[in-house]
C-alpha cells in the first residue's frame, strides 16, 4: 500500500492507483488523478458521472453495471469514453473514489 | 541480479516434453548475455524472478499474485490482465507482471516475418516470455509494467497494424478452426466469418458493455476442432442439407485395404483388416447406412451429420453441395449455476458475406441479454432464468422439434392470455352460480 501527497492531503492507494478508503474521497482526489486518467478540464458532464456513482455507490455497496449508468446519465458508452478514455471502470470508478473492479477483467 | 535456488523446478527439465522450466531458464540466459544490446524496458532478471516466484509457490503450495489488477491502456476498457506480485520485496523484477492480450490472426497463420517484429517489440517494453496462445485464441505476451503498457499499444498499432484482444465483460476475442484453408470438411470460411465479425464488433470487443462476457466461435463442421460448443457463447458449426457424396470406387478401395480408414490415425495399434460394416454401418447413430458387399448406400433424410462415417472414409465420402451452419447458444464454465454446452437455436443458415442473417441473430440476442441478463449472468444463465422460449420470442425464430433433445416431462405449462379463450380475468360469482360453496 502507498501514500500519495496532493495538495496537503495524504490518499492510501493500491498499486493501481485506487482509493483504499471510499471516505477518503474528496475533491482533490479528482484533481490528483484527472491527469493520469488522460482528462485536461473536468466538466460538468463528469461531474454527472462521478456524482452519479457515488450515490449509487452509498445506495446500493457496488459500482452500477455500464448500461445502468448509460440509462441514467444519458451517455452512450461512446461518449463515456470521451469523458474518461480509460473508460468506466478504471477511469470513472477511480476518480469518484469506488473500489477496484473485480472479476474476470 | 536475482539468482534463485529452484531445486522443484529443475525436476521439470527431465523427461521428454518440451520443458517450460528449461525454455524460462534459457530466455533468462539470453536476456543477461543480451546479445543484440537491447535497452531493456523492464528488469533484465524478470524471467529469473518468475521462476523464484514460481518455486516458493511449489514449496508452500500456495500462489503469490495480488487479487486483481486494473491496468489498460486509453480508449479501451480491456485488453490487458493487470498482476502483481505479493513478494515484490524479494522479486522485483516480477513486482509489475501484466498480461497483455494480442489479436491473433484466424486460424493462427503466421509469417515469421511478423512474429520476429512482435517478438522483437517483446523482447524490449516485456518479460520475452508469452503464452502461444491463449485458450480463447488471442496472442499471450506474458509479463510486463504498467508505464510499458501504452508503449507497446502505440507500436503495436503503428508498426505492426495489430490490436489488443478482448477481455472483461464484453466480446471477446472471436477463434476459428482452419476451416477451408486445409480441411475437406469445412462447410464454410470459418476463417473468414471469424475475421469478419471481429472487425464488425471492434466496438462490443473493446469497451466492455455487457453484463458479462461473451464469446464467439466458428468451427468448419461437427468435428468441433475449436470446441465451440464448449467454449463459446455463440457456436456457429457448419453442416450441410443435401445428401453424402459418396464415391463407390473409393469405398472398395477401402474395403480392399487399399486406402487405410480414419486416414491411418489408427495405425500405432494392429486393429485388423478394414471391415466397412463393423466401423461404420454398424457405428451410424441414426442406422441409415447399408453395405450390400459392393455398394454402400446412406438414407440421407435419417442422417444427422455427425461425421463420422466421413472421418472414416475420408477419400469415399465427402460433405454435400448445399452448405451453411447452426448456432448454438449459451455454452459456459460451471460458474455460477453449472456448465451448459451450446443449446441447438438456428438448424441451417447459410453462411456468406456478410453474414447478415447471422449477424440479425446475433444482435437480437445481445438486445435482449444487454437490457434483462443480470451483472455477471453468462447469456446460458440468462435462458435457463427466462427460459428459451422467450430466446426464441426475441430472435423472432419459430418453435421446431428440433430445439429440444426431448419434450418437457414435467406438466408446468404457462400459456400467454391470448392463447386462452376467455383470457383470465374471471368472476367467482358467475363459477359459483354453478357451483355451490
Amino acid at each position: 500500500m502507498a501514500t500519495v501527497e496532493f495538495q496537503g492531503i495524504s490518499f492510501d492507494i493500491d498499486e493501481d492507483g485506487f482509493l483504499q478508503r471510499f471516505e477518503d474521497w474528496c475533491p482533490e482526489w479528482v484533481e490528483y488523478v484527472k491527469e493520469s486518467e488522460g482528462i485536461k478540464d473536468l466538466t460538468d458532464e463528469h461531474q454527472k458521472v462521478l456524482d452519479f456513482l457515488q450515490d449509487y455507490y452509498k445506495k446500493n455497496g457496488i459500482a452500477p453495471m455500464v448500461r445502468i449508468l448509460s440509462k441514467v446519465t444519458g451517455f452512450k458508452l461512446k461518449h463515456i469514453y470521451e469523458l474518461f478514455p480509460s473508460g468506466p471502470g478504471k477511469g470513472a470508478c477511480k476518480m469518484a473514489g469506488l473500489p477496484k473492479p473485480t472479476g474476470c477483467v | 541480479m536475482a539468482e534463485h535456488k529452484t531445486p522443484l523446478l529443475d525436476q521439470l527439465e527431465s523427461g521428454p516434453w518440451p520443458s517450460f522450466v528449461s525454455d524460462i531458464k534459457q530466455e533468462a540466459e539470453r536476456r543477461k548475455a543480451n546479445p543484440d544490446n537491447v535497452e531493456y524496458q523492464i528488469p533484465v532478471d524478470v524471467c529469473e524472478d518468475l521462476l523464484g516466484i514460481l518455486e516458493m509457490s511449489y514449496e508452500d503450495g500456495e500462489t503469490h499474485w495480488k487479487h486483481g489488477g486494473i491496468v489498460g491502456v486509453f480508449g479501451y476498457g480491456g485488453g490487458v490482465i493487470g498482476r502483481y506480485a505479493d513478494q515484490p520485496e524479494q522479486f522485483p523484477g516480477v513486482a509489475h507482471f501484466h498480461t497483455v492480450r494480442v489479436n491473433q490472426p484466424s486460424a493462427k497463420y503466421y509469417t515469421t516475418d511478423y512474429l520476429r517484429k512482435l517478438i522483437d517489440l517483446w523482447d524490449f517494453r516485456g518479460s520475452g516470455l508469452t503464452n502461444m496462445h491463449g485458450s480463447t485464441g488471442d496472442m499471450v505476451l506474458l509479463g510486463t509494467t504498467t508505464p510499458q503498457l501504452e508503449e507497446i499499444f502505440w507500436t503495436l498499432t503503428h508498426d505492426l497494424n495489430t490490436d489488443l484482444g478482448g477481455s472483461g465483460s464484453n466480446l471477446r476475442t472471436p477463434a476459428a478452426c482452419l476451416g477451408q484453408s486445409r480441411c475437406e470438411f469445412a462447410c464454410y470460411d470459418t476463417q473468414d466469418i471469424s475475421y469478419h465479425l471481429t472487425q464488425e464488433y471492434q466496438d462490443e470487443l473493446h469497451r466492455p458493455a455487457f453484463p458479462y462476457k461473451f464469446k464467439f466461435k466458428f468451427d468448419g463442421c461437427p468435428n468441433g476442432c475449436v470446441a465451440s460448443i464448449a467454449r463459446s457463447d455463440c457456436s456457429i458449426i457448419g453442416t450441410w442439407k443435401d445428401d453424402i457424396k459418396i464415391d463407390q470406387e473409393a469405398v472398395k478401395a477401402y474395403v480392399a485395404g487399399e486406402f487405410r480408414p480414419n486416414a491411418g490415425a489408427h495405425s500405432g495399434r494392429d486393429w485388423g483388416k478394414f471391415d466397412i460394416q463393423k466401423e461404420v454401418v454398424d457405428l451410424c447413430p441414426t442406422g441409415c447406412m447399408s453395405w450390400d458387399g459392393s455398394k454402400l448406400s446412406i438414407d440421407n433424410k435419417e442422417c444427422y451429420r455427425c461425421m463420422h462415417c466421413i472421418n472414416t472414409m475420408p477419400r469415399a465420402l465427402h460433405i454435400g453441395d448445399e452448405r451453411g451452419a447452426s448456432m448454438f447458444i449459451g455454452a459456459k464454465a460451471p460458474i455460477l449455476d453449472g456448465a451448459q454446452m451450446g443449446s441447438l437455436l438456428v438448424p441451417f443458415v447459410k453462411v456468406e458475406e456478410p453474414y447478415d442473417e447471422i449477424k440479425e441473430v446475433i444482435e437480437n440476442l445481445w438486445d435482449w441479454w444487454m437490457e434483462e441478463g443480470k451483472n455477471r449472468e453468462r447469456i446460458g444463465e440468462t435462458i435457463k432464468r427466462q427460459g428459451f422460449q422467450k430466446m426464441l420470442d426475441v430472435t423472432g425464430i419459430k418453435a421446431d422439434p428440433r430445439h429440444v433433445q426431448e419434450p418437457r416431462s414435467n406438466p408446468y405449462i404457462f400459456w400467454k392470455e391470448e392463447d386462452v379463450e376467455g383470457g383470465w380475468d374471471r368472476d367467482i360469482n358467475e363459477f359459483r352460480k354453478r357451483h355451490q360453496r
